[in-house]
């Protein structure tokens, strides 16, 4: 195969975009060129996540939370994407299809103004999706009638929803409940048709249902089952939805339910014109019929994800679009792989409820048996289909779970590897089930969404390196989609380590067999000052520079008590046990607070004076303030008592803490600010100053949308909006960039506050030891989800007692080098050498460099020739 | 050889530095002995010991304000610039066989603490 083969896409949908991705991963690309050809105006986005775009929609990134690929390119040069832009014809004898690319798209050659152009295919494949199915209902066309499927349809829902006070679904399925959630945000009065009996009625038995219809009533939303539409009323505007009760003829009464805005999601159809036109076969119910490889009628076409229907069926979830992404991919690498029907199994949260079916869920097996547990109170519905077999013990067919799925990660991957269940599997379902605990065969799938066997997870882990949950999500891709699985895939990871005798040691260091968290409790609970009275209890030995700085850390964060107090003082790390931080020659840099970067010219003025008068080199910092350098040890007090004479203080630049708070200006001088963003920086970094946390954090306020302070580069970021402020927490730059989330919108100053002040000190007190905030928020069970039950529904109860921690925090500040100039035994430990205090150290020198000073590096002794 | 040389360096020098209350427990001070910085230490069982003072990774005098500990049996101080211990007994690195500071002879009398002449290296 000396020259190139072509691929061209037809779709950038999640499908389109994983067969694009794994081409690039699997070498693919190596041998073929792609061409993928989006209809929609951005590349792949998250149609999973689709009503998540309204809680990011406020500040207008709705489109970047939810797209698969940041950036609008694939790094691999041999893909080009072409956005805006339809295939109208395929040529089967001639190998090409002809692309129509609107006036919209520009920066491509391809898109002249309304440009025709057509190309040349080795390898087509179909990826076009499926089409929202709008039942014949007179009056389905009036204005105010909507389906739930693409971005744009969300803006045309949120459009209109701005002057409606009510709306309706019909369809009360999986996808017409998510788009009853989106009615739900946008503050309608939510109602869902469902022609079924009760709701979800593919995944759900009758129970199940009717423990779903009371949560979701609870939110206000009114469900009318067993009903079929007759007419959509209005003139030339939606006025409300006429139906009557299913099984009645034409003509029985009927009632209307009022609204201006109604959602058809009664199912989806595949998007199989395309093929049709070009002659390809199609299954009886729609749908590009294709082999187990994927492969349609024309062997140099391809057809996946929910445009195709292998074996005449087609598979309306991602999962299984997935799969078949990957098998073309497989096959035209000449690999084995086929698709053969898929796992239909479900979990998700549906209005904040969550719902799992999985395997049989119906009992359909012959002889199978059902066991229950319902707690009606609770809104609890558990059903286990199970086997007996010959022997007497029970297989897993399927099941399902509503209002509680959290056994959903055990349960499912049961089903497939056909495992005896215990004699008791009640215990499986019982309200917190009895510590039952199962092997897993290894080919059993955990995470569906990606078809990671427990197989693959054990080889990530024992040959792949990866040594934790996080790197195994990354090399595997389990969990990363709709995460459900990441306990389970935890737990193998742990058991794993543990079964080869590396106890996964959590513990800190030699000295102590507990995690940072642990160990917070522990000092939290029997109230210890000293690290002496910690280790004789709980450790061994005397410490190390692992155990004593996080020990410190923790002292710090529950106490107001000064670093350098004795007995503390030597726990500090480096930068901690001289409030200042060391520099390759030993010498230290000072770096006063300038809260939110606000500083007035006198003390701009003392700072160069100061520098000026010991020689120091100063620096603008990335954090508004300014660096002073070259300080020798003895000279920091005096250094200090000029500053906070002039009214400065310590600025923290050397602790496991609040660094800064930057800002843009803000609404005070910018023209395009809203709120005023430094005062808000000013007041969060004086109220978080001093704070010790498990890594250092950073704040940043923005006065608008424009983000000039790049506030979601921080480890709290607030964007000020016309209603108040966004959240966002998690981001950092560095050697991993991570952009801050958003944790709740439109917030007033006082809710910011709170909210910050309960992230804050659940972070303080639940992260590793040098784990930021994006990482632990990523380590967390339930993720980001979890942080805001935690922190903005108050889901554990904790709000009040972190909040009166931080009070307790803010309340008992003081400024630290103040303290320790005002302190003669703390100011005792700033001498070079004791016996000879005047002397300086004469392994530091410096020379001079654009007007400044400049360290000499130490000569190069050989290390190892003791002196 | 090493117990004459010994015996001369006991009679020649030793060097009081400061008052062994003065070096706070599982912390460090720095001396100048002889022309040379001196790391000397108290561990948590009230014993003191010397080490040079210089990082032989960052080639900086910073030692005596590494973090004072143990590694095992070993009474340790891990250097505040790249976090490598060492032995408060012998002066090696116990992160790397190859390096190593010289340790000095140490004694406390009437309260003060005396740093006499750097060991032979073991």
């Amino acid at each position: 195969m000396s020259k190139r083969q072509r691929i061209v896409v037809v779709g950038h949908g999640m499908v389109g975009h994983r067969f694009a991705q794994a081409a690039v991963e699997r070498g693919l690309t190596e041998t073929h060129d792609v061409l993928v050809v989006g209809e929609e105006p951005r590349a792949a986005y998250d149609r999973v996540a689709l009503t998540s775009w309204f809680s990011h929609a406020a500040d207008g990134d709705g489109d970047e939370a939810l797209t698969l690929l940041p950036g609008g390119a694939y790094d691999d040069p041999r893909v080009r994407l072409v956005l805006d832009s339809v295939v109208t014809e395929v040529d089967r004898a001639e190998r090409t299809v002809t692309v129509v690319s609107p006036p919209a798209a520009v920066g491509d050659p391809l898109a002249h103004p309304g440009a025709v152009t057509v190309h040349e295919y080795d390898v087509l494949v179909l990826a076009t999706g499926a089409a929202p199915f709008v039942p014949p209902v007179p009056g389905r066309g009036l204005a105010g009638c909507f389906v739930y499927r693409t971005i744009e349809d969300l803006q045309a829902i949120k459009a209109a929803s701005a002057t409606a006070t009510s709306g309706i679904v019909i369809g009360g399925g999986l996808l017409g409940l998510e788009a009853a959630n989106a009615l739900v945000q946008l503050g309608l009065d939510t109602h869902v048709v469902e022609m079924a009996p009760r709701l979800m009625p593919v995944q759900l038995d009758d129970a199940a249902g009717s423990t779903l219809v009371r949560h979701i009533e609870r939110l206000g939303v009114t469900a009318h089952t067993d009903v079929l539409t007759e007419e959509v009323e209005g003139d030339d505007r939606v006025t409300g939805l006429r139906m009557r009760p299913a099984g009645t003829e034409q003509g029985a009464p009927t009632t209307t339910v009022e609204a201006q805005v109604v959602v058809f999601s009664a199912g989806i159809r595949p998007r199989d014109a395309l093929a049709r036109e070009c002659d390809l076969a199609v299954a009886e119910r729609g749908g590009v019929l294709v082999d187990e490889q994927c492969r349609t009628s024309d062997p140099a076409i391809f057809a996946i994800g929910e445009c195709a229907a292998p074996g005449g069926t087609m598979y309306g979830l991602v999962a299984p679009g997935y799969a078949m992404a990957e098998v073309v991919v497989d096959a035209l690498l000449d690999g084995p792989g086929t698709f053969t029907g898929a796992d239909m199994s479900t979990k998700l949260k549906l209005l904040g409820v969550d719902v799992a079916s999985f395997g049989d869920a119906f009992a359909r097996t012959p002889d199978s048996l059902e066991l229950v547990y319902s707690d009606a109170v609770a809104g609890v519905y558990k059903k286990l289909v199970v086997a007996e077999s010959d022997a007497g013990s029970f297989r897993l067919l399927g099941g399902i779970l509503v209002g509680d799925a959290s056994a959903y990660g055990v349960l499912r991957p049961m089903v497939s590897s056909g495992l005896a269940l215990p004699d008791n599997p009640e215990q499986l379902i019982l309200p917190a089930g009895g510590g039952v605990r199962l092997g897993m065969p290894d080919d059993a799938q955990v995470c569906s969404c990606n078809d990671v066997t427990k197989a693959d997870i054990l080889h990530a882990v024992t040959e792949q390196g990866c040594e934790d949950v996080a790197a195994v999500k990354q090399c595997t891709r389990a969990g990363s989609t709709c995460g459900s699985c990441v306990p389970t895939v935890k737990n193998l990871v742990e058991e794993h380590f543990a079964s080869v005798g590396k106890v996964v040691d959590k513990g800190l260091c030699e000295h102590f067999r507990l995690t940072r968290q642990e160990l917070f409790d522990v000092v939290a609970v029997h109230g210890y000052r000293r690290f002496d009275d910690i280790v004789e209890a709980h450790g061994t030995g005397r410490g190390c520079d692992v155990c004593k700085p996080a020990i410190a850390s923790i002292l710090a964060s529950q106490t107001s008590t000064h670093v350098l107090e004795r007995g503390t003082a030597e726990l500090q790390d480096t930068n901690d046990a001289y409030l200042a931080n060391i520099q390759r020659n030993g010498t230290y840099s000072v770096v006063p607070r300038i809260p939110g970067g606000e500083i007035t010219p006198e003390k701009l003025i003392v700072i160069g004076e100061v520098a000026r008068d010991f020689d120091l080199y100063t620096k603008i910092t990335g954090g508004q303030r300014i660096d002073l350098f070259g300080a020798r040890m003895e000279q920091l007090p005096a250094i200090w008592r000029r500053l906070v004479d002039a009214g400065f203080e310590s600025g923290h630049a050397y602790g496991k803490s609040l660094r800064t708070v930057k800002s843009c200006v803000g609404s005070t001088w910018c023209r395009y600010g809203v709120q005023d963003s430094v005062g808000l920086a000013i007041a969060l970094e004086l109220r978080y100053r001093g704070l010790r946390s498990p890594h250092k954090l950073k704040g940043g306020v923005s006065g608008c949308a424009r983000e000039c302070a790049e506030a979601r580069g921080k480890d709290f970021g607030v964007i000020a909006t016309e209603k108040g402020w966004n959240l966002y927490v998690g981001g950092n730059g560095g050697a991993k960039p991570a952009h801050a989330r958003l944790l709740a919108g439109d917030v007033d100053t006082g809710t910011l506050v709170s909210y910050l002040d309960r992230f804050l000190m659940y972070y303080v007190r639940t992260a590793d030891r040098l784990q930021r905030t994006s990482t632990w928020i990523e380590q967390l069970d339930g993720g980001l989800d979890r942080v805001r039950e935690v922190v903005v529904d108050d889901a554990l109860g904790l709000g009040a007692e972190l909040e009166a921690e931080m009070a307790r925090h803010v309340g008992g500040y003081a400024d630290e080098w103040r303290a320790t100039l005002e302190d003669p035994e703390k100011l005792a430990r700033f001498v070079t050498f004791v016996n000879a205090p005047d002397t300086p150290d004469p392994t530091v020198s410096f020379t001079t460099e654009r007007d400044q000073i400049q360290p000499i590096a130490p000569a190069l002794i050989p290390v190892g020739a003791p002196a | 050889m090493t117990a004459t040389r010994t015996t001369q360096m006991t009679e020649m020098t030793w060097t009081a530095v400061c008052a062994v209350d003065a070096i706070p427990l599982e912390g460090g001070v720095a001396a100048l002995v002889d022309g040379q910085a001196v790391a000397v230490f108290r561990t948590h069982d009230g014993s003191v010991h010397a080490l040079g003072n210089i990082d032989p990774f960052s080639q900086t005098s910073v030692l005596s304000r590494g973090i004072v500990g143990s590694r095992g049996d070993a009474p340790v101080v891990s250097s505040p610039m790249y976090k490598q211990a060492f032995d408060l007994r012998t002066g090696r690195c116990l992160d790397d066989d190859s390096a190593g500071v010289p340790a000095y002879d140490v004694a406390v009398v009437d309260g003060r603490v005396l740093v006499g002449a750097p060991r032979e290296a073991t």
